[in-house]
């Protein structure tokens, strides 16, 4: 237990330290001594050999999605990429239809564009998830309209790591001619993915949750058939003229080398990180009043999301300074909002202030787990002790019909 | 965020935790709500001659409300209650060095004061 470097990083949802192989192979595309080219110089080795290595992180990244290296567009991210893919293909396909579907427990990645898009004149439905966290696909085909042009729904939840049925809401698309947009940033590296199979037309990734480098990204644009999109960014034409600007070589470089990596390492490591998740699943779900958030069977290994009744969020956050992981209450960023996706979901103010997301990775330890795991358990039995809601609790009150003054 | 040393210590080891079994010379005051993120429950115990000579509080709430409570604890006893009413959320504020955006927790502090105040005045008409 001694033996624990603290604190302990369990938000990998957030971000992931890049992995060292990764680190090492971006060094060498920087400096003088390395190949620090602009990709697009055709006219040198210093362009020519910047460009293979572009080339061949396109083709580590289509393999680990078993896409086509024409595919793959780079971006700064899968913010970018979610603007790309919503933005850019409701503005193309605009005298198509003028609706669009999306969930309401999105990234705001996607919240935020389709709004945008909803001041330019689409109309937006946003369906409501169930109380699992997955969406129903009779609601999903219910929602469609003949006007429907695209439906982005997210792989997998970044706060409650629940994996949406892509596969079957794919073929609806495909039946209706409707485009499909797939934010995939929490998913890739962490479930199968073979676009060979799945009818997605758009999907966007991220560098920095695969162990790479932040500020990169990748939007899957599909060949077969043809998406088209209209362009955010102009200038020298870059990326099929879809992205304009300079390759960032060295990001792209560690984004493939991150994908190669997972390609190799997904099964092995998703077995170890499963056993550790449910190791604190077990070790946290013996005290009273723990709620899981999010479906237990269709979630990634390495997420788990729980509200500790009678406790408030930020209070528990606070006790648990030896700890990096994520309230579901945004009261630490100043906007007292309880968590969206968790009212998405059904969950009340209370347990939707009190939740914590855990998320476990690559560098995850047995003995991190089991820290964790004491700690916890020590902080909420601190915090129950000094809440009064603990005790009306144990003493048979029930807290929803206490009629409270808000404030 | 970052907390004030005082916030911090009162959050470590926070004043008179505890709950005073209800009697005639003793007033409760809750306030808040669950689905705001926080509640407060004061107790105070008041002396023949007038004078507050126990409190003890629960919080559920962020660092600062417990705090808060907290704070408000060690500063009524001792006091009367019209001394006690005098206290304000901007002294409970500027003790802990709350930022803004926990003024709130002040306020909530100031109400209990006023709550339990209340219950022990309608107890003893």
């Amino acid at each position: 237990m001694s033996n624990v470097k603290l604190p302990i990083y369990l938000d990998y949802s957030a971000t992931t330290p890049m992995d060292e192989r990764v680190a090492e192979k971006m060094c060498e595309y920087l400096t003088i001594e390395g190949q620090f080219g602009n990709p697009a110089s055709r006219s040198h080795e210093f362009g020519w050999k910047a460009e293979a290595a572009v080339e061949l992180a396109r083709k580590q990244v289509a393999d680990l999605i078993n896409a086509d290296p024409r595919e793959i567009i780079w971006t700064s991210g899968a913010t970018e990429s979610n603007n790309l893919a919503i933005k850019g293909a409701a503005h193309f396909y605009k005298k198509k239809g003028n609706h669009l579907i999306t969930v309401k427990t999105e990234h705001k990645a996607v919240l935020d564009t389709t709004r945008q898009l909803e001041r330019e004149g689409f109309e937006v439905t946003y369906l409501e998830p169930e109380d699992t966290g997955l969406i129903d696909l009779e609601k999903l085909k219910a929602a469609i309209r003949d006007d429907t042009i695209l439906i982005s729904v997210m792989h997998v939840n970044n706060e409650i790591g629940v994996i949406q049925d892509i596969a079957t809401i794919g073929e609806l698309c495909r039946e209706k001619g409707i485009i499909f947009h797939v934010d995939a940033a929490q998913s890739a590296g962490k479930v199968k993915i073979d676009l060979s199979e799945l009818k997605v037309d758009l999907m966007s990734f991220s560098g920095h949750k695969v162990y790479g480098p932040k500020g990169i990204g990748v939007l899957y644009v599909q060949r077969k058939p043809r998406i088209r999109l209209e362009a955010q960014m102009h200038g020298g034409g870059h990326e099929r003229g879809l992205r304009s600007g300079t390759l960032a070589t060295h990001q792209i470089v560690g984004m493939g080398e991150a994908c190669r990596i997972a390609k190799e390492e997904m099964a092995t490591e998703n077995e170890r990180i499963r056993m550790l998740r449910d190791r604190l699943y077990n070790g946290l779900n013996d005290m009273e009043e723990v709620y899981l958030n999010g479906d237990m069977e269709q979630r990634i290994a390495g997420n788990l999301n729980i509200s500790f009744n009678f406790v408030e969020g930020e209070s528990l956050i606070m006790a648990l300074r030896d700890l990096a992981v994520s309230s579901g209450s945004a009261c630490t960023s100043a906007s007292l909002e309880p968590s969206y996706v968790l009212r998405a979901l059904g969950r009340n103010d209370e347990l939707a202030h009190s939740s914590i997301r855990f998320s476990l990775g690559r560098y995850t330890t047995i003995e991190e787990v089991d820290y964790t795991i004491e700690l916890v358990k020590k902080a909420v039995t601190k915090l129950r002790e000094l809440s009064p809601l603990w005790d009306m609790y144990k003493a048979g009150v029930d807290i929803n019909s206490v009629e409270w003054v808000a404030h | 965020m970052a907390y004030s040393e005082k916030v911090l210590d009162h959050y470590e080891n926070p004043r008179n935790v505890g709950v005073i079994d209800e009697d005639n010379n003793v007033g409760t005051g809750m306030v808040g709500a669950p689905a705001c993120g926080d509640v407060m429950k004061l107790q105070i115990k008041v002396s023949d001659n007038g004078i507050i000579e126990d409190a003890k509080f629960k919080t559920y709430g962020c660092g600062s409300a417990i705090a808060s409570s907290s704070l408000v604890t060690e500063w009524v006893k001792g006091k009367t209650l019209d001394e006690a009413a005098e206290i304000k959320n901007t002294h409970i504020a500027e003790e802990l060095a709350l930022p803004p955006v926990k003024i709130h927790c002040s306020v909530l502090a100031e109400d209990a004061i006023a709550a339990a105040i209340t219950n022990y005045k309608e107890k003893n008409q």
